[in-house]
């Protein structure tokens, strides 16, 4: 400890800072373009474009021919006195309330039992590694899997279950009961990289805290109360703003699993678009639909970069981020 | 690790921790294993236990897979598509992604700071937002229904993410290496090339291999860019499949939707470790 201390307070002699400035000091935007130009030319093809054109496409009656046939206001119109939008919008917000409980709720808990409880490191990580399967899993089989699982007759898992256990009838559950098969669905997914973020923040908590805290008598209980629970105030945060946004805009595993059914009772806001986009062909009301999302998209990432600013964004904890 | 407290306590302690575990743990690992039991079988007792093994569920490798009068194309060229379409994003989004980050990391320019910001926001705002609008682009410019048209579209949508991991393995490469490589006499390209990139080999193929990953993964964009059925990839061909089989043949379903998954199963088996390290983030629910 001491050496590191010594070491550190050594002066640094070699040019780091002159070296930096020498070579920083001179590009033009000219001399970075061959760098850069592809990025920007992606970006601004499929990122910027696209989100003027939803605007746009907004204001028209555009459908499969593609032609701008500018109606002005109307779609909004229609967007208000639209029934199925508006149970879209009611699914949508108990959906994404109840997966983000799963998510931040559920992805505390296995990371408080994987990594604070589990004695074994290996152990816990066994389980972490089942639970990110169903995350690395191409979303046709995940959704296979919940089909099969789900599956009305007495072959599906969950109704062989209760058929040996209580001897009941098979039932269809994605019929009787959509939302709940689309939250849980969602929600072990989200679970997992709650999961994995948690554990990495409960890592970084310097030891010192939770040999003081046993020295001090506290339980199990105490520690989690008051040493863990405060130090994972930001990944919190961030998970349920972040989580918030991804699970307003997608609708992949919806989409593989009830497609909005049965009579819209799994439909979502982000799904409707997409149905009336490309099932309908009404791709200026679709875009209209979008537009909303748009707007609440741009407002999160904006009130995120305010809120945890440049490197947290991109740092989440010490581990590095992939998508 | 916090060991301290918990060596005082014996097993008995932590053992409501572990039956929990396993208890929420099971269904994924009973899904897994139907997934692979059922493929193999016949028949299946309790649900994931085989009772007649057989191949003729994997009759799809060698043979067209019929249903009435319909028959459904054969699997390979669906396979080569899914190749290309994720061998294409992991090339490009490797390439263009360590050249901007290159830019970011080392180089000072007019605009910098915005194409940064910007990037931050787009890595947090999803792109499955714009499918509409991607439409009407990939319309214009004469790639709806192509394959590349796809692969533009996803890396484009994963650059802001790759871009900035990039940069940040850049950013921990010393200044000296750099200084010294510019009074050898090389040029931007050559340091970039010969000096820099050898030094972040590894974050190189963690960028790439989530590419590939995310690419043989893709969905959205496929089912809804792409119509003829020779531009199909797996993920669409299995969706199709779905459609079809569903209450007929889980055994079919199954033994496809394994085969579609080896890339991933590969993967995991090799990485199980860093995996946890690497892998998290993205725009899944």
């Amino acid at each position: 400890m001491e050496q590191y201390v010594q070491e550190k307070s050594l002066p640094v002699a070699y040019p780091k800072e002159a070296a930096e400035t020498h070579v920083k000091r001179k590009s033009s935007f000219i001399a970075a373009l061959p760098f850069i130009g592809p990025f920007l030319v992606l970006i601004i093809l499929f990122y910027l474009i696209p989100v003027v054109l939803t605007v746009i496409m907004s204001f028209t009656g555009m459908d499969f021919t593609l032609e701008w046939k500018f109606v002005g206001l109307k779609n909004y119109i229609k967007l208000c006195q639209d029934k199925s939008a508006g149970i879209a919008a009611l699914n949508t917000l108990k959906y994404v309330a109840s997966t983000l409980l799963i998510n931040v709720g559920f992805g505390f808990l296995l990371a408080i039992t994987t990594t604070y409880f589990t004695k074994k490191q290996n152990t816990g990580l066994l389980f972490q590694t089942i639970w990110m399967l169903p995350r690395m899993t191409p979303a046709v089989i995940y959704a296979l899997l919940w089909l099969w699982f789900l599956d009305p007759t007495e072959y599906g898992m969950l109704n062989a279950f209760f058929g040996k256990l209580f001897n009941a009838p098979p039932r269809d559950w994605i019929l009787t009961s959509p939302m709940p098969v689309v939250i849980i669905a969602n929600g072990l997914i989200g679970a997992s990289l709650g999961m994995v973020v948690f554990s990495a923040a409960i890592k970084s908590i310097p030891e010192s805290y939770f040999h003081a805290a046993s020295v001090d008598g506290a339980t199990d209980w105490d520690i989690i109360r008051y040493v863990i629970i405060p130090f994972l105030k930001w990944p919190i945060m961030f998970m349920t703003i972040w989580q918030t946004l991804s699970l307003l805009t997608s609708y992949e595993y919806i989409l593989l699993i009830t497609d909005g059914g049965p009579l819209n009772k799994s439909e979502v806001w982000a799904l409707y678009s997409y149905h009336k986009a490309f099932g309908s062909y009404e791709f200026g009301y679709g875009a209209a639909i979008s537009v909303v999302l748009v707007i609440i998209a741009v407002i999160i990432a904006l009130v995120m970069l305010k809120v945890f600013g440049y490197d947290a964004m991109m740092n989440r904890g010490k581990t590095k981020v992939q998508g | 690790m916090p060991q301290v407290k918990r060596n005082k306590r014996g097993i008995l302690h932590s053992a409501p921790i572990y039956i929990f575990l396993i208890l929420v743990s099971l269904p994924i690992v009973i899904a897994y294993l139907w997934l692979f039991a059922s493929s193999f079988s016949s028949k299946l007792t309790l649900g994931i236990f085989p009772k007649e093994l057989t191949l003729y569920n994997w009759r799809f490798l060698w043979s067209e897979i019929k249903l009435g009068l319909t028959a459904f194309e054969s699997i390979w060229p669906v396979t080569l598509n899914s190749i290309l379409l994720a061998g294409s994003i992991t090339i490009l989004e490797v390439i263009i992604s360590l050249l901007a980050g290159f830019a970011l990391s080392r180089m000072d320019f007019p605009g910098k700071d915005l194409i940064m910001k910007t990037t931050i926001i787009l890595h947090a705002f999803p792109g499955v937002a714009l499918l509409i609008a991607l439409f009407y682009v990939l319309n214009f410019i004469n790639l709806l229904d192509s394959i590349m048209g796809v692969v533009l579209v996803k890396v484009a949508l994963e650059l802001p993410m790759a871009t900035w991991m990039i940069k940040g393995f850049f950013d921990e490469i010393p200044w000296e290496l750099e200084w010294a490589a510019y009074i050898d006499g090389c040029n931007k390209f050559q340091l970039w090339y010969k000096v820099i990139l050898p030094q972040i080999k590894p974050g190189i193929s963690a960028v790439a291999i989530f590419a590939f990953l995310a690419g043989w993964s893709e969905f959205i964009y496929s089912y809804t860019f792409l119509f003829s059925s020779e531009h199909y990839t797996l993920a669409v061909f299995l969706k199709n499949l779905i459609g079809d089989f569903r209450f007929l043949d889980y055994g079919l379903l199954a033994a496809a939707g394994l085969f579609y998954l080896i890339p991933v199963i590969v993967f995991f088996l090799i990485s199980q470790k860093s995996l946890m390290k690497i892998n998290f983030g993205g725009i899944k629910g």
